[in-house]
């Protein structure tokens, strides 16, 4: 099998005593792209956080491997040295550190001691990237998302996961607050990266960004777990129908798990 | 403690001070007035620092330093300061109390431009530098330490600029304070006539880590209508080094005066600049940005105060502390009546880098007019953690997270400085007090 595998088993989080993610069950091999879909407020953004190491998330129970490595025992770094990415809902915004610099650091940490990129290999990639998706060169000298649009730091971290290259990317609401031409440049950016290595993690609560990335699994969450999967044809209902048949099928009522998406 | 430590320098040792240096006759006087003042006035009452106990008297006054011959026989650390890619025409390099390298572009010269050390300025050209000496923006009666400068005032430059001329290459001055004990009481005075513009950029450096001394520095920039004025500074003054710096600018219509210092001294310092828009339409930007560290207290206080209509001032203040180090930041916006359609603007930060140090970000703005816009930011604390997340969610080590988001809040002052050699000296200064 190609790529790294990425195994979520029975993970509990709570953000400040509360309990958001309830057991959450997620196998992603590398190849595969993965749809996680949810109205508001079912946990969704939370997964992904955790999966990261954000700091105000703390895991209760449960474990994350990677190709069979315990992840919640590396620190930040360490998780995206080991080949997690996360495409951030809210970037931060860093003051005085160009968009260049930084990328070029998050490259060379990925690389050995001795094996940095050359400032031209790293420029011709970097302007080759902007190129598909679409982005002002002047981005590049620009400070790291400081003053930038949502839709221009969406691409940023379009624009980062194409740089790294990780063995598995979880995107989290990447096409929220973009308009239907940035989805299409944004989607083709993601598409590019497909490959027999690379797995994918697409958190979104709209359909429509399914229409750009066809997913291969598709999983519904709600109440902090993961209430069904199935194939392509599942986003497809819930495009058609909504989310209401699945919480009748379910007996679940409220299906948020008490906080704010 | 006593603190009235009288000064080791009398009348007698000025007068021939100043007739050693072959001064015009109202330097002497001013030099004598204000050494009488020096005794009866009290110093400066910075807010939130008591600088009762500082050294301010302890020093040696008067120390050659030897003349050098090509600036490739200048030490590794003085040569950090040069753009040596490219010839630089218009330098002076003071070391102690001597000129000890001087050029000036010709053609500069040939345009009536005057950039040279204050000695030699007042000998030649008296006259002129006696209408802005200590007139238009800092006042010899202040307070002590203003008078103590004015008395015995021992280096320093005069930058002239006449009506119309731009002068494209930036002008450098390195004051060197290479004896331990040398203080250097430099007055830096920059006059830019009508519609001319210039870039100035200053380094004090010096190692006396252990021997005791104090520098008193007053900086005047005089800006005519229409001139520019941008001003850049690394100040580096070792541990023993008591600093008074005094940075006022005077800004007349249409006139831009813009601040870039980088106040990076390990000694006790007070820090003052102050900028006043005099003219409609006048404009200032003033950054600082600072770091301390070890036990060493400062008091930094950015103010600018708005006369003319419509006239347009941003202070940012940006510090960084560490150890037991303490710092003030006042960052003052001020708007006298009348100055209607002005804008005073300002932002102070400080992040915390260790739970024993202190940092104040004290905002104000003091306004007495009603058509005006005013803003302020202030913020104290420590190194974001959502922010370190997101750089180490890329892979980048903690380390490296810190470094980089530090020299983001630090690049404001060093993205504005002119010349490359001292902006890349200016991030090492950074690189060596932070880690």
């Amino acid at each position: 099998m190609a790529g790294s595998t990425l195994e979520i088993k029975d993970l509990h989080v709570e953000i400040e005593g509360q309990e958001i993610l309830k057991g959450v069950n997620l196998t992603i091999n590398g190849g595969e792209f993965h749809a996680v879909m949810g109205p508001n407020g079912t946990g969704k953004s939370t997964l992904a956080s955790a999966v990261m190491g954000h700091p105000k998330y703390e895991v209760t129970k449960g474990e994350i491997l990677l190709d069979g490595e315990n992840v919640l025992e590396m620190e930040v770094d360490e998780r995206a040295q080991a080949g997690l990415f996360l495409a951030m809902q809210y970037p931060s915004e860093i003051s005085g550190v160009t968009n260049s610099d930084f990328l070029r650091s998050a490259i060379n940490a990925h690389r050995e001691e001795g094996d940095e990129i050359s400032l031209m290999k790293f420029i011709k990639e970097m302007d080759s990237k902007m190129d598909t998706l679409d982005m002002d060169k002047n981005m590049a000298q620009r400070y790291l998302n400081e003053g930038f649009s949502g839709g221009e730091k969406k691409r940023n971290e379009i624009l980062q996961l194409m740089m790294i290259q990780p063995a598995i990317a979880i995107l989290d609401e990447i096409d929220s607050g973009l308009d239907i031409d940035a989805l299409k440049v944004v989607s083709k950016g993601i598409n590019e990266m497909r490959n027999d290595d690379f797995g994918c993690l697409i958190i979104t609560h709209y359909q429509r960004l399914l229409n750009y990335i066809t997913p291969d699994h598709v999983h519904v969450m709600m109440q902090g777990r993961v209430v069904k999967s199935g194939g392509p044809e599942l986003a497809q209902r819930l495009e058609e129908e909504g989310y209401e048949w699945i919480k009748e099928e379910l007996g679940i009522e409220d299906e948020t798990v008490g906080q704010k998406a | 403690m006593t603190v009235e430590v009288s000064l080791p320098y009398d009348k007698e040792y000025i007068t021939q001070f100043s007739q050693g240096m072959q001064e015009p006759e109202w330097m002497k006087n001013l030099r004598l007035s204000a050494l009488e003042k020096s005794e009866s006035l009290p110093l400066p009452k910075p807010d939130k620092t008591n600088i009762q106990g500082w050294n301010f008297t302890d020093f040696s006054h008067n120390v050659e330093g030897d003349k050098i011959e090509s600036l490739d026989s200048l030490p590794a650390e003085i040569q950090d300061f040069l753009d040596k890619e490219k010839d630089q025409h218009n330098l002076v390099i003071q070391r102690n109390h001597t000129v000890a390298y001087g050029t000036i572009d010709q053609k500069l010269k040939d345009q009536g431009v005057i950039f040279t050390d204050m000695a030699t300025a007042l000998r030649e050209h008296g006259d002129l530098v006696e209408k802005y000496y200590m007139n238009d923006a800092v006042h010899m009666d202040e307070h002590r330490l203003t008078a103590l400068h004015a008395a015995l005032m021992n280096g320093g430059v005069f930058l002239y600029v006449p009506k119309n001329v731009q002068i494209e290459e930036p002008i450098q001055a390195i004051f060197w304070q290479e004896d331990p004990k040398a203080s250097l009481i430099n007055h830096i005075l920059v006059v830019a006539e009508e519609n001319s513009s210039v870039t100035y950029v200053e380094n004090y450096i010096s190692n006396n880590k252990e021997e005791q001394t104090s520098a008193n520095i007053v900086t005047e920039v005089i800006a005519k209508d229409g001139a520019k004025v941008s001003f850049g500074a690394v100040d580096n003054f070792e541990a023993g080094t008591t600093v008074y710096t005094n940075r006022r600018g005077v800004a007349y219509r249409d006139a831009v005066i813009e601040w870039a210092l980088g106040q990076m001294n390990e000694g006790n310092t007070v820090s003052e600049n102050i900028t006043h828009l005099i003219g409609d339409n006048s404009h200032s930007n003033a950054k600082t940005v600072a770091i301390g560290r070890g036990s060493q207290k400062q008091n930094f206080t950015a103010n600018i105060t708005h006369f003319g209509k419509g006239s347009d001032g941003y202070i940012l203040q940006h510090g960084v502390m560490k150890d037991k180090a303490s710092a003030i930041f006042n960052g003052i916006g001020k708007i006298e009546h009348g100055a209607s359609k002005s804008n005073a603007e300002q932002e102070s930060r400080v992040l915390m880098l260790s739970k024993d140090a202190r940092g104040d970000a004290n905002p104000i703005l003091l306004i007495d007019e009603d058509d005006v816009t005013a803003g302020h930011a202030a913020s104290v604390g420590r190194v974001d953690p959502i922010q370190l997340y997101y750089l180490m969610s890329r892979g980048i080590s903690k380390f490296e997270a810190e470094r980089l988001i530090i020299h983001g809040f630090l690049a404001p002052v060093v993205k504005q400085l002119p010349v490359e050699a001292v902006k890349r000296q200016l991030t090492q200064v950074i690189e060596r007090k932070v880690y």
